[in-house]
C-alpha cells in the first residue's frame, strides 16, 4: 500500500491549479480495469476528483510526457514523480528535451508498484476489481464471492523488488518523506546471463525475443526514446520498420534500441512493464549499465542533471579504447 | 546512378605479386554502376593518370574507384586527376589493396578475393558519393613552439628568421632544456653551454620571438592555420619585466636547503632562484613549495632587498589566449627513473649515478665545480664503471625498461669515458655494453679513440649486480667474449639510463589530437617522407619528442620543422576539408550528445523556429556545426541518437553500403 493518499495528491494538485501555479496536471486515470491505469492530463479539481487514481498500479513514468505536453501547454504543468521517475526527469533535462521552467515537479514517495502478471498467476482469471488498502491487495474476481488477499510484497514488479532508489533526485516540492538510494541486487540477473555459455545465452534471448510482436510499446514508453524522428520510423536510416522474415528477426530492433539508449537509460523499467509479451527487456539495458560501470566507473544516468555520461563525453583524460577492452576480462 | 570507372593498379609486383589484378578488374565489372574496369602497372604514373582522364571523357564517368595503395599515398593524386578531367575530386574512392591486402597476404587466391571485396566496398560507396566543395580558411601568421630546449630554440630561430612571429612556451623558468645541463658534446667536444647559450641569447634578443617561460599549454582549439591556444603562465611571484636578474634576493633568501633540480638534486638552491647563470629569461622565480613567505607569510626578505621592486607575493597564474597558425611540439625527453633497477643499487648508494648526473659532476657550473668527486664522500674516484643500455633494448623486461634503443648513450658514454681518462689518467674506466652503436659522422672514430688512445676498457656484457660494501661498489658482471665472470671494486658506477618522452607529452598529444606510439613518442605523418609533420594538420615535431635523437639530429630536424611551418605560414589561405559533419535540423533533438563528444568544440546550439504541419510554430534547440573547426572525426555521428548528425563523404549510409558490400 502507498503511504501517500490519493486525497493528498488531489489536494496538492487542486491547490496548485487554483492559485494558477500550474495549468495542467499529469496524473493517472483508471482505464478499462483497476490494474489498467493510464496517464492523463487534468485541468480542474472536478476532473481530478472524478478520474484521478493513485494505487499500486500507478507505475507509469510521466517524465517522457513532458516533452510533448510542455510544447502544447502555455502554462506550467504539474507532474507527479516517483523516485525512479525523477532519474528519467533529470536525464531528459540533461538532454534539453523540455523546458524546466514549464514544469512544476512534485516528488511523491513510492512503496513499490504491483505487477498484474504476478497477481494473475495467483488468482484465477476474471479480475473484477482490486482494492489496494493495507499490506494486502484484495482481488475480487468473477468466480469468487470473497476477495482473494494477495500480500503486496509478493506481487511487487521486478523493478520494485530491485528498487535502486527511494530518493528523489529532482523536484520542486516533495510530499511525504524522502528516502535513500538503495543497494539493489539489480545486476544479479545480468550476472546469471553473463555466466551462461554463448550458446545458452543465445538460446535464452532467442526464446525471449522471438515472442516480440513488435508493437513498439517499449520504445513508445521509454523516456530515453524521445527522438524527434526515431530511426525506426525513418526510411533513410536503413533500419526502418519491415515485416520480419522470421520470429527472431526483431532481436535487431531490440539490440539497436539497447545501443541507442546505452548510457542514457536510467533503468526505470518501463520497457518491461509495458511489454505485452513479458519480455525482460530491462536485462539488455542493465547489461549496458553494468558494463559502463565496469569499464568507465560507476555512472547512474539521471542521478545528476547535466552529468556527462561516459559514452558521450570527451575529455583529455579519456583512456585509450584498448585499455577499456582489457578491462573486459578483468572486471566483467 | 553513377557511371563508375574502376582502375586496378599493379604497383609493379607490390600488388600484382599477391593479387591477380586482372581477375579483380574483371570481377568488379559486374558491380552496380561500373561502366569500365581495367588494370595498369602504375596507376599513379603519368600514363596511368592519363588512362583515367581518357576513360572519364570516353565513358562520361561520374565516379572513380582506384584499387591501389593507401589513400594516404595517392588519394590526392587521383583526386587531382579527376578534377583535371572535369569531375568532382570527392567522387574518387581508393580501395587500399596494397597495405591492407597484398602486403599482408602471401597467398594469391586469398589476396585476390580480398582485393575484390575491398573494390566492391569502394564501388558501393561511390554509388552514394556526392560532389563536395571545400571551403577556405585564413592563416594566422604566428607559430607556437612548445618546449624551449635546443629543438624548440632552433625551430623558433629559423621561423623568426623567415619573418614570422613565434612564441616559445617552456614549462621550466628558463629555456635551454637538457642541453644546458650537459658538459661537453660529442663528437667534437665543444662545451654545451658555449654553443647553446649564444642561441639562447639570440632567442632573447629576437624581436619576433616571445618566451613564455614557467608556462604550459592548457587548451588547444581550432585547426591548422587557426589554432586558439590557452597558455597558463605560472605565478613566479617575481615581475618578469621588472626583475634585473641581479641575484641579491638569492643571496639573502634564508631557505637554502631546496634540492637543486638543475643539478639533479646533487646540491641545494634557495627558495627564490635563477636556475643557472645564463638562464633566459634571467629572472628569479620563487618556489612556492619552499618559500616561507608564501607558505606561512613569515619572511619577505627578498622583497626587502630587491632594489627593482620586482617581488610580488600576490601574483596569480595568468592565462594567455593567443591565435597561432602552426604548432611545433618540442617537448623533449627525460632519463627514465632508476627505481625499478635496484640491481644497480641506485637507491642504495649515492655513488651510483645516472649519466646526466655525471654530466653535472663534470660541469664547471655543477655541484663540484667540474671536479669529478664521489657524491658520497667527495673523494676522487679511481675505478669507474659505466653501464650501458640501462632500461634500453629491454625486450624481456618491457615492464621495467624500454624496448627501443635510446641511441645517444653509446656516444655520450664514450665521451664520458674518454674525458675521464683524459683529465684523470690515474683512473681505470670500464664500459659494459651490449653493442656499441656509432653510426653518424665521425662517431665511430670518436669511439675508437676512447678505446685505442685513451685506454678505456670496453667489455661486452652486462652488469648483473652492484653491491655497496664499505666505500666500494662491488660490481659483478660477465664478459661475454671471454665467457667469464668479472668482479670489479668500483668507486663510482654510472648508469646510461634509457630516455623517454617527457611526461607532459601524452596530455599534450590529447590536446592537439596528435597521435603517439606505444612509447609516447609523437608519431610522424610518414616515417620516411614526412618525418617532421604529425598526422594532425598544422602540428609539427621537433627533437626527441618524436624519438631518441642526438644534438646534430635534433637541430637538423628542428630546422626541417621550421621550414614546414614557414611553408604553411607563407600561405594566405588554406583549403579546408569538405568531409565535415552536418546536422539535419528536422531530426535534431538538441540533446547535446554531439557537442559533448566533439574534441574540437565545433558544435554549437541555437534555438530555431520550425513551422509545424498544423501551421503552428515550434522553437526547438538544434545543433549546428562550424565546418571550419570540424575535423571530420565522426564522433558526433556515432553519438547522435536519431541519426541527425552525418558526415559529408563518410555518411552512415555510405559506410553501411560498404559493410553490406563486404558482407554480401
Amino acid at each position: 500500500m502507498q503511504k501517500i493518499t490519493r486525497e493528498q495528491l488531489i489536494e496538492k494538485a487542486s491547490a496548485l491549479l487554483a492559485d494558477g501555479t500550474v495549468k495542467q496536471v499529469l496524473g493517472w486515470a483508471k482505464g478499462e480495469f483497476d490494474y489498467d491505469i493510464t496517464p492523463a492530463v487534468f485541468e480542474s479539481a472536478e476532473e481530478l476528483n472524478a478520474n484521478f487514481v493513485w494505487s499500486d498500479f500507478c507505475g507509469a513514468n510521466f517524465s517522457k510526457y513532458l516533452v510533448s505536453k510542455t510544447r502544447k501547454c502555455d502554462g506550467k504543468i504539474l507532474v507527479f514523480l516517483k523516485p525512479c521517475d525523477t532519474y528519467s526527469f533529470n536525464q531528459l533535462l540533461t538532454e534539453h528535451r523540455f523546458d524546466r521552467e514549464k514544469v512544476y515537479a512534485v516528488g511523491i514517495p513510492c512503496e513499490g508498484m504491483a505487477d498484474i502478471a504476478k497477481i494473475k498467476e495467483i488468482c484465477a482469471d476474471g479480475i473484477a476489481s482490486i482494492d489496494c488498502e493495507g499490506d494486502a491487495l484484495k482481488v475480487h474476481t468473477l468466480y469468487d464471492d470473497e476477495p482473494v488477499c494477495v500480500p503486496a510484497a509478493d506481487v511487487l514488479a521486478e523493478r520494485c523488488v530491485n528498487c535502486k532508489s527511494k530518493k528523489h533526485v529532482a523536484y520542486d516540492e516533495l510530499l511525504g518523506e524522502e528516502g535513500e538510494v538503495l543497494d539493489s541486487a539489480r545486476f544479479d540477473e545480468v550476472a546469471k546471463l553473463e555466466a551462461m555459455t554463448p550458446d545458452e545465452r543465445f538460446a535464452f534471448w532467442q526464446g525471449e525475443l522471438s515472442r516480440c510482436i513488435r508493437c513498439n510499446a517499449c520504445r513508445n514508453v521509454c523516456p530515453a526514446c524521445t527522438c524527434e524522428k526515431c530511426v525506426f520510423d525513418n526510411p533513410n536510416s536503413g533500419v526502418e520498420n519491415k515485416s520480419p522474415a522470421n520470429s527472431f528477426e526483431e532481436k535487431m530492433f531490440h539490440i539497436i534500441r539497447a545501443f541507442h539508449v546505452a548510457g542514457r537509460c536510467t533503468d526505470c523499467g518501463e520497457c518491461s512493464r509495458v511489454c505485452p509479451q513479458h519480455i525482460p527487456l530491462h536485462l539488455l539495458n542493465r547489461k549496458f549499465i553494468k558494463d559502463i560501470d565496469n569499464f568507465y566507473g560507476e555512472y547512474q544516468a539521471g542521478a545528476e542533471e547535466g552529468s556527462r555520461a561516459p559514452l558521450v563525453d570527451y575529455t583529455t583524460e579519456d583512456i585509450e579504447p584498448g585499455e577499456v577492452f582489457d578491462r573486459r576480462d578483468t572486471d566483467a | 546512378m553513377q557511371r563508375i570507372g574502376v582502375f586496378v593498379c599493379w604497383c609493379g609486383t607490390n600488388i600484382a605479386g599477391t593479387v591477380d589484378v586482372k581477375a579483380v578488374a574483371e570481377a568488379l565489372k559486374n558491380e552496380p554502376g561500373v561502366i569500365v574496369s581495367t588494370d595498369y602497372q602504375y596507376m599513379c604514373s603519368q600514363s596511368g593518370q592519363q588512362m583515367i582522364k581518357d576513360a572519364i571523357a570516353e565513358h562520361k564517368l561520374t565516379g572513380i574507384v582506384v584499387c591501389s595503395c593507401s589513400p594516404r599515398m595517392h588519394e590526392t593524386t587521383f583526386r587531382k586527376t579527376a578534377a583535371s578531367a572535369g569531375i568532382n575530386p570527392y567522387m574518387v574512392e581508393i580501395a587500399n589493396i596494397r597495405e591492407q591486402c597484398s602486403w599482408v597476404h602471401k597467398d594469391m587466391p586469398i589476396g585476390t578475393e580480398k582485393a575484390i571485396i575491398l573494390g566492391k566496398a569502394a564501388v558501393a560507396k561511390v554509388n552514394l558519393n556526392a560532389p563536395l566543395t571545400p571551403g577556405e580558411s585564413p592563416v594566422t601568421k604566428r607559430a607556437l613552439v612548445i618546449g624551449g630546449g635546443i629543438a624548440g630554440i632552433q625551430t623558433a630561430l629559423d621561423i623568426a628568421d623567415a619573418g614570422f612571429p613565434v612564441d616559445i612556451v617552456e614549462k621550466k623558468p628558463t629555456i635551454g632544456g637538457k642541453m644546458a645541463q650537459l658538459d661537453k658534446t660529442f663528437p667534437t667536444l665543444d662545451c654545451a653551454a658555449c654553443i647553446l647559450t649564444p642561441k639562447m641569447v639570440d632567442v632573447a634578443q629576437n624581436d619576433k620571438i616571445r618566451i613564455f617561460s614557467y608556462s604550459e599549454v592548457t587548451d588547444v582549439k581550432g585547426f591548422v592555420g587557426n589554432f586558439d591556444v590557452t597558455i597558463r603562465k605560472h605565478a613566479r611571484y617575481v615581475k618578469e619585466d621588472v626583475c634585473t636578474g641581479c641575484g641579491a634576493c638569492i643571496e639573502k633568501c634564508p631557505m637554502k636547503k631546496v634540492p637543486n633540480e638543475f643539478n639533479l638534486g646533487m646540491d641545494n638552491r634557495t627558495a627564490i632562484y635563477i636556475p643557472f647563470a645564463q638562464a633566459t629569461p634571467k629572472v628569479a622565480t620563487i618556489d612556492p613549495n619552499y618559500c616561507n613567505m608564501l607558505k606561512n607569510g613569515k619572511c619577505g626578505l627578498c622583497a626587502k632587498v630587491c632594489a627593482a621592486g620586482a617581488i610580488d607575493y600576490t601574483q596569480k597564474d595568468e592565462f594567455i589566449e593567443e591565435k597561432y597558425g602552426a604548432i611545433v611540439v618540442a617537448t623533449g625527453f627525460n632519463p627514465i627513473s632508476m627505481e625499478k633497477f635496484d640491481e644497480y643499487a641506485y637507491s642504495q648508494s649515492k655513488d651510483v649515478i645516472t649519466s646526466l648526473e655525471f654530466e653535472r659532476l663534470t660541469n664547471a657550473a655543477g655541484p663540484t665545480a667540474g671536479k669529478l668527486l664521489r657524491p658520497s664522500d667527495g673523494k676522487h674516484p679511481h675505478t669507474i664503471v659505466f653501464v650501458q643500455c640501462v632500461g634500453s633494448r629491454c625486450e624481456a623486461c618491457a615492464e621495467k625498461g624500454k624496448e627501443y634503443c635510446s641511441k645517444i648513450c653509446c656516444m655520450y658514454t664514450a665521451k664520458h669515458a674518454m674525458l675521464t681518462r683524459d683529465k684523470y689518467p690515474d683512473t681505470d674506466v670500464y664500459v659494459f655494453y651490449i653493442d656499441v652503436r656509432t653510426p653518424g659522422k665521425n662517431f665511430d672514430e670518436f669511439y675508437r679513440r676512447a678505446v685505442e688512445e685513451y685506454g678505456v676498457h670496453y667489455i661486452k656484457g652486462m652488469v648483473g649486480k652492484v653491491t655497496p660494501e664499505g666505500d666500494k661498489l662491488k660490481v659483478q658482471a660477465s664478459d661475454l667474449l671471454l665467457n667469464k665472470q668479472l668482479h670489479i671494486d668500483a668507486d663510482l658506477v654510472v648508469l646510461a639510463a634509457a630516455i623517454e618522452p617527457d611526461k607532459s607529452a601524452r596530455p599534450l598529444a590529447t590536446l592537439l589530437t596528435a597521435s603517439m606510439d606505444t612509447n609516447d613518442f609523437f608519431t610522424e605523418a610518414h616515417p620516411k617522407l614526412r618525418p617532421v609533420e604529425s598526422p594532425t594538420a598544422g602540428v609539427f615535431l621537433s627533437g626527441a619528442c618524436q624519438g631518441p635523437k642526438d644534438i646534430p639530429e635534433t637541430v637538423s630536424q628542428a630546422g626541417a620543422a621550421a621550414s614546414k611551418v614557414i611553408g604553411l605560414l607563407a600561405k594566405d589561405k588554406l583549403t579546408g576539408n569538405p568531409c565535415v559533419a552536418h546536422s539535419d535540423e528536422m531530426m535534431c533533438n538538441g540533446c547535446s550528445s554531439c557537442e559533448r563528444v566533439c574534441p574540437y568544440g565545433a558544435i554549437t546550439y541555437n534555438d530555431k523556429e520550425f513551422r509545424m504541419p498544423d501551421r503552428t510554430t515550434l522553437i526547438r534547440r538544434v545543433a549546428s556545426v562550424n565546418p571550419a573547426v570540424c575535423q571530420g572525426c565522426g564522433a558526433c555521428t556515432v553519438a547522435c541518437p536519431s541519426g541527425a548528425m552525418d558526415l559529408h563523404g563518410f555518411a552512415s549510409s555510405q559506410i553501411m553500403a560498404e559493410v553490406d558490400a563486404i558482407c554480401k
